[in-house]
């Protein structure tokens, strides 16, 4: 144990969840020689978790390189694919290359199964793994600055002192708000997501999904795949199963009356998904939250002997594109690992003493690709991304490919003709595209 | 792909159900009064929150700990926190 004066202490840091930010976390301090203690509710790391689970891997080679050879991942994605969806057409960017497989630029994985893995990880690096424990509240004081200052946590009956608490307890993070660090956030930040993990044979996947051995293929899609909530649907990809789900927003799923299985099964359903789904089977069923606010979601990250990593602190993005953050919980997870060994060091564990955890995710991809993104989920708020455009670009094909008998047009006139037709204004339409352009 | 039932699908998902302790309780006046008794059951994907008799009913057993209900709530109509450590759902995929 690091001895810096101070009271006496179970463990220099606690921290709270095993998911990717927490493991990570532990994972350094123990490398860093200080004794961690990690505690997770779930009766193993990943029990509780849930995700897409497109894993934009390169932070986490970074630490433990070659993981991807090495822990439990799915497929390394080669294809992404991101698909605009009426009720009967499906317009899409295909995008697939050789060059995202060497070196990985991402895999999927299955959480039950990849968490565990990392927090075995920290565990061999010396953290002290309590699973099936779930932390009630944190232990405060009054601090030398007048502010309280967090100096352990209570399980049930039990308490454990430590010097600086690290809350990487996920997109409900109970501890971060229970000290004000945080705020129930508003329904147009939140979405949850509803996911199905439909399982088939491994060569089934791969002649469908047009991939060849391990690669992998990731479809995102918007549209009618949500009923026109603002949201989107995901299909990706795994070893011998798909990840098949939906994304909505709460404002907007509330606001359109649908209920939010629904919503799932009108996806699982679609026609234009169905040639991909025949003959799966719904292995498992669940549902997650995901904080969607972006960067304006991000506030404090640090008080008095604690500091908060992961989705706990709205580190995710939705670039329509790809879904981030499994990433940057594992890049907050290295720089609060490092902020409190600093601050122990240091012997100031006091707000001001953390203060090196800003700083670290100033300096790294986390708040710098947060900041590029601020402006993406108030672009996705557009209701006509969820319907009309879609409708639009898809009657624009329609008359390109459907050779009716009719004399032919060219594109310009048919895209002039299929915008008089549309509800979408031609002024609108540019405005958004611009802003699309500045956003994603 | 056969879509099955809510009821069948949480029944393929492994839970440890706390006999004991229910992690959910509503107040059942404020969730009619707010109208957060048709929302709770609109959004839960689990079909957790039913109505039967003019009363909302929880089985809190098939939980999937997401925390909608919690986040669309009227303030104070429903109490949720996660299930006691080790209990509740069990992710074998996630
Ligand atoms: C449907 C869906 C699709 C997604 N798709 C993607 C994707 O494709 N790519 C991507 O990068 N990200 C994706 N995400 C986001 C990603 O899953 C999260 O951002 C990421 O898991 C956050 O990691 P974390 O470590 O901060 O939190 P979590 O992974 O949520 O871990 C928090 C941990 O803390 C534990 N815990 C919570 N409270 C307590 C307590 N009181 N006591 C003890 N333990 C506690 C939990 O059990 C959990 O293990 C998706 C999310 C969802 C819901």
């Amino acid at each position: 144990m690091t001895n810096s004066g101070g009271p006496a202490v179970d463990f220099d840091v606690a921290v709270v969840g095993a998911g990717p930010a927490g493991s990570v976390a532990a994972y350094r301090l123990a490398k860093e020689g200080l004794s961690v203690v990690q505690v997770e509710r779930g009766v193993t790391p990943g029990s509780k978790n849930l995700s897409g689970g497109v894993l934009y891997g390169r932070v986490l080679d970074d630490l433990l390189p070659g993981y991807a050879n090495e822990a439990p991942v799915e497929r390394k994605i080669t294809r992404h694919v991101t698909m605009l969806m009426t009720k009967d057409s499906a317009v899409a960017l295909d995008y697939s290359s050789r060059l995202l497989c060497d070196p990985v630029n991402a895999v999927t994985v299955l959480r039950a199964k990849f968490d565990p893995w990392l927090a075995a990880k920290a565990e061999e690096a010396g953290a002290f793994l309590m699973t099936g424990v779930r932390v009630d509240s944190l232990l405060t004081e009054p601090g030398p600055n007048g502010a309280p200052t967090v100096v352990g946590l209570r399980a049930g009956d039990d308490e454990l002192r430590t010097r600086v608490v690290i809350a990487a307890d996920g997109v409900n993070s109970f501890l971060a708000r229970s000290v004000g660090l945080t705020t129930t956030p508003p329904m147009n930040q939140l979405a949850i997501g509803i996911k199905a993990v439909v399982g088939l044979p491994r060569r089934t996947i791969e002649d469908r999904f047009a991939l060849s051995d391990d690669e992998g293929a990731a479809f995102a899609i918007v549209g009618d795949c949500t009923l026109g909530v603002g949201g989107g649907g995901f299909l990706y990809t795994n070893t011998e199963s798909l990840s098949l789900g939906v994304v909505l927003r709460l404002d907007d799923l509330l606001r359109s009356g649908h209920g939010a299985a629904e919503v799932f099964d009108h996806l699982g359903q679609h026609p234009m998904l169905a040639p991909y789904l025949r003959d799966g089977e719904i292995r498992e069923y669940g549902c997650h939250l995901i904080a969607e606010g972006g960067y304006a979601m991000v506030g404090q990250l640090a008080m008095n002997g604690m500091l908060v990593a992961g989705e706990a602190a709205g580190l995710t993005i939705n670039s329509g594109l790809v879904v981030r953050g499994m990433d940057l919980a594992i890049g907050s997870g290295i720089a609060a690992a490092d902020a409190a060994a600093e601050a122990i060091a240091k012997g100031d564990i006091s707000k001001s003493g953390l203060a090196g955890y800003r700083r670290r995710l100033e300096d790294s991809f986390v708040l710098q690709d947060m900041r590029t993104y601020a402006r993406a989920p108030q672009f996705f708020e557009r209701p006509e991304l969820y319907g009309a455009y879609g409708e639009l670009a898809a009657s624009i094909l329609q008359s390109t490919y459907s050779l009716d008998g009719t004399p032919r047009k060219h594109l310009a006139r048919v895209a002039r003709q299929a915008l008089k037709t549309s509800s979408v204004k031609s002024r609108r339409l540019l405005r958004d595209a611009v802003a699309g352009v500045r956003s994603l | 792909m056969k879509l099955t039932t809510i009821p069948q699908r949480l029944a393929a998902d492994s839970f440890v159900i706390d006999e004991d302790e229910s992690h959910i309780t509503v107040d059942q006046e404020l969730c009619r009064s707010t109208g957060t008794d048709k929302v709770l059951i609109a959004v839960c994907p689990a079909g957790v929150y039913q109505e039967r008799d003019g009363q909302l009913t929880v089985d809190y057993a098939g939980c999937l700990e997401c925390g909608t209900c919690f986040a669309v709530a009227a303030p104070g109509a429903i109490q949720w926190h996660y299930p006691r450590g080790g209990y509740g759902v069990n992710y074998r995929e996630g």
